[in-house]
């Protein structure tokens, strides 16, 4: 067995990962700022969940790099496929960008999310301009799974 | 699409009509009344203040009756019950209802007084059931604890701090009063924090041994009564069941009250129309026989006012333009489809004076963009089902609502087609459940897409994603220009707007032959000689007439080229608005992989009876969780889409929203005969 299908697991791990731990942290500040307006105000509970989920997006992309990863390498089928070690390192180097900007910026989108929950906690008729916020984080996550899909798609197994 | 052109009215009219006149105009609904322009010292506004607020105290104190009701009586309501709406009643049983206000009004206030009655009662059974707590420990005493002894004898009552037997305390006692001894000690009770005793002595000896008590730490209890302890704790549990079996009764009162739960929230709605009104009437100004009432009306409206105020009552109505300083209320006028974005319109802002209402364009990008970004036919079928049935099911809802469900529908629509054209229904589940259940072995597709599978050609996805980009910032930027021409500004027109056309499509159309552009999307494209001249002189002529005019307000020659120059910058801005536009195969590529993670799951147990219970619980599970994330994420990043690369182009907002004056209730809407 050839050492490229660990490099390729792992970079789908690490896509799992990473993102999936910048997710975790980000979906968790905002719930703990959700809780505290739920818990003034129940009738906001809707829009705080919605702006508590924003940055949950992160380890979903990280999800689906990991997912399309395993099946271009075949692993999916049953049988442990034979990768060189190039392309195993390729399709590690494919899977970082999702996983590295995806834990920096669910962390930061959930600053951004608690902040926005704070706007609605005041103002809650601001609600469409306070989503936004987050959801600027959110298209350099975009970006870096745009890259990781188009890479891991166009390397030769 | 259109902003509705407002118009400022006038009515003058006699003070005997003021209350009629008021009444149609709350009725009409039509006019939002702003006196600020009347500028008159001779004319007096009247203090209302106080029968305002007055009547808000009666339908707070209505609201929070029903509160009440809610809480010891809770209404049962379905899950669908904010689809509902405000249900309607006649104007006759309003009136029947503002007949009875006097009575309701006592029963608001009998329900308040019986759930007071109910906390303050629940307060002092938790009180007497302290006062039980502190007596447990001197149940065995069986005489009064204020005892104070016999004619010769003393008795000493009270706690030590520590566990101790007798012959501790005794030990104690002798260390301070070595000689005394007769006297008798008994310990009723011991905790791990006190112990409980009562010391008898004779009447002489009684003030040395408290005091040699007090040295070990004696304390007499804070709390004495004359009774014997276990008499007394009888006592007062008789008293709180008293006070329980109040409470009951107290609360069988409240339940005797339900059925006047309608008629509450008509009375509270009721106030609330009173106080509206007399809000307005503080607000107009009146000589001793006339009164006037300015505002804005849309000008479609005006002859409704003509006829409803102006033949009936003595008066006079007049209509005239908007002032120029002034900033009149927004109202919409959409087609049917359009105006299903509207509430997204206004959750960034309406357009401000002399802007154009982009809802039209907005509303087909936005359907077309949401449908781009969840691409799944079984996903947009759900979806507008669901939204049409609640339509056509509630039909009273709110209009906001209304509103947002057309949205979602028209969207799901959207969503149905591009799930068709890149073949994902539940993802893959049709080939996943041929593939596991039925033994289908061929590699293709039981239902092919009609266009292309994104996850097989993501590069032509792309390139589609941004060219939609294209489109829709050029229709910003059209937008821009229609303003433009619509203000008669021809040269802002052409140096704003034509020159950026010019430089974009020029800057395109040298892109599309380059190497670039061919490695991307994976064709190669070769213009005639004539197409890449024109492509050129485009974009020099564009990039010129930016450089010099963008900034032609500008005298200092300077100024106006490094203007220029900064204007022609922002070019690195389109290039960012377009590329933003990936999102669009991102999110696509998101639902239709999550889904076959889904599916693929769901098919890891195999054929058979079992396999397929488990892979529907899988499915079930699986897809609604997909179905709510994709949904979340299509929605937040079409406004985004549409807020920051849209609007950026051309779009300010921050018009006021026409707010009528009219019936604004709560609980029920009034039906006019």
């Amino acid at each position: 067995m050839s050492l490229g299908v660990v490099f390729a697991l792992l970079g789908a791990a690490l896509a799992v990962i990473l993102a999936g731990m910048g997710s975790a942290y980000g979906v968790g500040v905002a719930g703990q700022a959700a809780s505290g307006v739920v818990a003034e105000d129940p009738s906001q509970f809707a829009k705080v969940l919605i702006l508590q989920l924003l940055p949950g997006t992160q380890g979903i992309y990280g999800l689906l790099v990991a997912f399309i990863t395993l099946s271009q390498i075949g692993l999916l089928g049953g049988s442990i496929p034979a990768i060189d070690i190039p392309t195993g390192l390729m399709i590690l180097a494919a899977c970082l960008p999702i996983g590295i900007v995806g834990l920096v910026s669910g962390r930061h989108q959930g600053k951004t999310a608690v902040a926005a929950i704070g706007i609605v906690a005041k103002k809650p008729d601001q609600f469409g301009k306070a989503m936004l916020f987050p959801a600027m984080v959110e298209t350099y996550a975009i970006l870096a799974l745009l890259i990781s899909i188009l890479a891991v798609t166009n390397i030769p197994v | 699409m259109a902003v509705m052109q407002m118009q400022r009215f006038s009515i003058c009219a006699l003070k005997k009509d003021r209350k009629a006149i008021l009444e149609e105009l709350q009725l009409l609904g039509v006019v939002e009344i702003d006196n600020s322009v009347i500028e008159d010292t001779e004319m007096e506004k009247m203090n209302t203040a106080e029968r305002r607020q007055i009547y808000e105290k009666h339908a707070s104190l209505a609201e929070h009756a029903l509160s009440v009701l809610q809480k010891y009586v809770p209404e049962k309501t379905s899950m669908f019950s904010s689809l509902e709406g405000k249900p309607l009643m006649n104007k006759t049983d309003f009136e029947k209802i503002r007949a009875d206000r006097k009575r309701l009004l006592t029963t608001a206030d009998d329900l308040m007084d019986l759930s007071k009655r109910i906390s303050e009662n629940a307060a002092n059974v938790a009180k007497l059931e302290n006062q039980i707590e502190s007596l447990v420990p001197w149940m065995n005493l069986d005489i009064p604890m204020n005892y104070r002894g016999t004619a010769e004898t003393a008795m000493i009552l009270g706690t030590m701090p520590k566990p101790m037997t007798v012959e501790e305390i005794r030990t104690e006692v002798a260390k301070s009063q070595p000689d005394l001894e007769a006297y008798d000690l008994e310990v009723l009770s011991a905790d791990k924090d006190l112990t409980y005793l009562t010391a008898v002595c004779l009447k002489s000896d009684a003030a040395k041994l408290e005091d040699a008590l007090r040295a070990a730490g004696f304390a007499r209890p804070s709390q004495i009564s004359g009774k014997i302890p276990s008499q007394w704790k009888t006592e007062l549990e008789a008293e709180i069941e008293k006070l329980k079996a109040d409470s009951v009764e107290a609360e069988n009162r409240i339940k005797s009250y339900e059925g006047s739960r309608e008629e509450l929230k008509a009375v509270s709605d009721y106030y609330r129309l009173r106080a509206d009104k007399y809000q307005v009437l503080g607000q107009i100004p009146q000589t001793k026989q006339t009164f006037v009432i300015s505002g804005y009306i849309p000008e479609v409206s005006s002859s409704i006012l003509e006829e409803k105020i102006a033949r009936i009552y003595d008066c006079s109505v007049e209509f005239e333009e908007i002032g120029e300083e002034e900033e009149p209320p927004v109202l919409l006028k959409n087609n049917k489809i359009s105006r299903s974005v509207e509430g997204v319109l206004e959750s960034y802002g309406l357009p401000h004076k002399g802007e154009v209402d982009p809802t039209t364009v907005m509303s087909v990008f936005y359907i077309v963009l949401f449908g781009m970004m969840l691409s799944d036919a079984a996903y947009g079928l759900l979806i507008s089902v669901a939204c049409f049935i609640a339509l056509k099911k509630f039909p009273r809802m709110s209009d906001s609502m209304n509103k947002s469900l057309h949205l979602f529908g028209y969207c799901g629509i959207s969503t149905f087609v591009w799930g068709v054209l890149f073949g994902g229904y539940f993802g893959d589940v049709i080939d996943v459940v041929a593939r596991t259940f039925f033994g289908r072995t061929a590699t293709t597709s039981v239902i092919p897409a009609l266009w292309f599978v994104p996850l097989n050609n993501p590069m032509k996805l792309l390139v589609f994603s941004l060219g939609v980009g294209v489109v829709h910032l050029f229709f910003g930027l059209g937008l821009k220009g229609y303003s433009y021409l619509k203000s008669k500004d021809v040269a802002g027109f052409i140096c704003d707007v034509v020159f950026w056309y010019m430089l974009l499509i020029g800057l395109i159309l040298m892109l599309i032959p380059s190497s670039l552009f061919a490695s991307i999307a994976q064709t190669q494209v070769t213009f005639s000689p004539f197409m890449n001249t024109l492509a050129k002189a485009l974009a020099i002529i564009g990039a010129l007439g930016l450089l010099f005019f963008a900034a032609r307000d500008k005298k200092n020659i300077g100024l106006r080229l490094a203007l220029g120059a900064y204007e022609l910058y922002n070019i690195t801005g389109w290039l960012s608005d377009v590329l933003s536009y990936s999102r669009l195969l991102a999110l696509g590529l998101a639902t239709g992989v999550i889904a076959s993670v889904v599916n693929q799951m769901g098919s890891m147990f195999g054929g058979g009876v079992l396999g397929a219970i488990l892979f529907i619980l899988v499915f079930i599970v699986g897809h609604t969780l997909n179905l709510g994330i994709n949904l979340l994420g299509a929605y937040v990043h079409t406004n985004r889409l549409q807020f920051v690369e849209f609007f950026g182009k051309f779009y300010e907002g921050g018009g006021k929203p026409f707010e009528p004056f009219k019936e604004n209730t709560k609980y029920v809407e009034i039906k006019e005969d």
